[in-house]
């Protein structure tokens, strides 16, 4: 699935004029789209120097900050929507940003890649990490520190206290609702605290 | 990065008087003063790019360009502000004025008191950031800008910025807050009064009142500027520069000496490192510039800054006021004015909601950063001028 596309899959969830966050909010594509289609505002978090200068160059407000150092330049609850796409698997300390990202905003969105979708799951039985479109990384220089699947973060999300308000999977673009776990790319959670 | 071969900005110094009492917020007040600035490049007709920028304790009005007839007279912040650079004055009229009690052309201890006749000396009314900050807005209105479409500054220049966007929120488009801080720590403050006591006590000092027996407290000035220096620097820029090497063992080696170098002098007052030199250099050249009262008036001036105080402390409150947006930038090894300090200001900035970007780039070079030419630095700062160009009408 290409960026755009999971962008705009997740955006339609994102409530119009909402006040986001943007967790690891890369060049700040997403939040622009928000912005410009949806009527959001908000802020993204990014620490890569140039992804920083990306979004204020497009005029995104961004706040450069490491996430393994915590969210505790956010009050709690003071967004509607905290996003983390695509940023779980960067993280060292992922159950305490879900924690987090629950705590910041009324409702989180969480977005991954789901290492369950069938095609892995026949790499590894071949004896092979997968090497997809959607985890094109080789085993050996991948940034995803970790993977996980839909069904883990499930259990992670009941763990850490969490109410999980929808959970769904992406593939292609559309929503994947019968079997994600095997079925899907991404994995999708909306929690809340 | 301008290239040599670029004509160069020509910076020409002008002065404004005013005759109007500028009351102050000690409840003294200044009459009959003037404030040095310079311009550069073309106010818009709807007069809607102005950018003025702030100097912090050692700079002056002459913000960018070369005077006509010195070529080596660069503005303290040319590598930013100048045709094509972050700060583009090819779009924008940026404006610097010095402040009152400085040393480089406005009214300061060095003037004459009207009231007596004689030179201010230590009775030149101690001024604030708040101060400095009316001032300006006075030379602004007679400049006819009512708003600024941006304030920017580094250090004291960025507490100049903020303090803008509280005092005169109508005024400010954007706010660029560079290397700064909401108040000054106890450990700044602390820097602040060793340099202080290091001039009072200087016996040329006279009270203040050094100009009527012709002397200049040097030797104060001096470890003044000492101490502040290695507060600018941060432990790694100093080591990589200086390390232990040895003044002498430098010298030999420049003069192409490789054996029988020199070992330690075994003195006690002898300059032995080059840590030592480099030190005593800037401190003789400061003192040859620099006034010892508007030394003691700019760092109280520092010490004195804190918006949240008349909010109980709380920087939140004192930030309300502020409508404009802001970027924030801090540096990584900036231990005078440490990163955490500029966080507290976007913290407070989120609870208001208010349209802020932060940038904290990690540099080696401490709180000197903010006046180097740090490629992702003065990138960031383009991009947001370039996103306030965008919103100015011709």
């Amino acid at each position: 699935m290409s960026d755009a596309t999971l962008q705009h899959a997740i955006a339609e969830r994102v409530p119009r004029g909402a006040r986001v966050l943007d967790l690891g909010c890369g060049d700040g594509a997403m939040l622009d789209y928000l912005q410009r289609e949806r009527g959001c505002s908000g802020y993204g978090v990014e620490i890569a120097d140039a992804n920083v200068q990306a979004c204020i160059a497009r005029g995104v407000n961004v706040i450069q900050l490491n996430l393994e150092e915590g969210l505790a330049i956010f009050e709690d609850a003071s967004f509607d929507v905290v996003l983390q796409i695509d940023t779980l698997q960067h993280l060292r300390n992922a159950q305490t940003m879900l924690r987090e990202t629950a705590r910041v905003g009324r409702v989180g969105i969480v977005a991954f890649p789901n290492f369950a979708h069938w095609p892995n799951r026949l790499s590894v039985l071949k004896g092979r990490m997968p090497v997809t479109k959607r985890l094109p990384y080789q085993w050996y220089d991948t940034p995803n520190i970790r993977v996980g699947t839909h069904a883990d973060l499930a259990e992670l999300a009941e763990r850490t206290g969490l109410r999980v308000l929808d959970s769904f999977g992406l593939q292609e673009g559309r929503t994947v609702r019968f079997a994600p776990n095997w079925r899907a790319g991404t994995s999708v959670y909306q929690i809340a605290r | 990065m301008g290239t040599s071969l670029e004509t160069p900005l020509i910076a020409t110094a002008q002065s404004m008087h005013f005759e109007a009492p500028l009351p102050l917020q000690s409840g003294a007040v200044l009459r009959n003063y003037h404030l040095s600035y310079e311009t550069y490049g073309r106010l818009n007709a709807s007069k809607s790019n102005a950018v003025l920028v702030c100097h912090a304790l050692n700079a002056s009005h002459h913000v960018a360009g070369v005077y006509a007839d010195q070529p080596n007279s660069e503005g303290w912040w040319d590598n930013m502000i100048g045709p094509g650079k972050a700060l583009d004055t090819d779009r924008f009229f940026v404006i610097g004025i010095n402040n009152l009690g400085s040393c480089f052309g406005s009214t300061g201890p060095m003037h004459t008191h009207p009231d007596t006749g004689r030179a201010y000396g230590s009775d030149f009314p101690v001024v604030t950031v708040e101060d400095w900050v009316d001032a300006q807005a006075r030379l602004l209105d007679v400049l006819g800008i009512h708003k600024l479409a941006a304030v920017m500054g580094g250090s004291l220049g960025g507490m100049q910025a903020l303090s803008w966007t509280v005092r005169y929120p109508e005024r400010v488009g954007h706010a660029l807050v560079i290397a700064s801080a909401p108040n000054l720590n106890a450990e700044n403050i602390a820097f602040n009064e060793v340099a202080r006591r290091a001039i009072v006590t200087d016996p040329d000092f006279h009270g203040g009142h050094f100009y009527d027996h012709g002397v200049v407290p040097k030797r104060g000035l001096r470890i003044a500027r000492m101490i502040g220096h290695i507060t600018y620097l941060s432990d790694d820029v100093m080591n990589e520069k200086f390390g232990r090497q040895l003044r002498a063992v430098a010298a030999a080696l420049k003069e192409g000496r490789t054996e029988d170098l020199p070992g330690y002098q075994f003195s006690t007052q002898e300059v032995e490192f080059q840590i030592e030199s480099y030190l005593r250099y800037q401190g003789d050249k400061f003192a040859e510039y620099f006034d010892a009262n508007t030394y003691l008036l700019i760092t109280r001036a520092l010490d004195y800054f804190d918006p949240a105080r008349q909010f109980g402390g709380d920087l939140s409150r004192a930030l309300a006021a502020a409508t404009c947006k802001f970027l924030i930038v801090s540096f990584s090894t900036d231990w005078r004015f440490a990163p955490k300090r500029s966080r507290e200001i976007v913290k407070a900035l989120l609870h208001n909601q208010r349209q802020v970007s932060y940038a904290e780039i990690d540099a080696p070079h401490g709180h000197d950063a903010f006046l180097l030419n740090d490629p992702r630095y003065k990138g960031v700062v383009r991009s947001y001028f370039d996103g306030i160009a965008r919103e100015i009408q011709p």
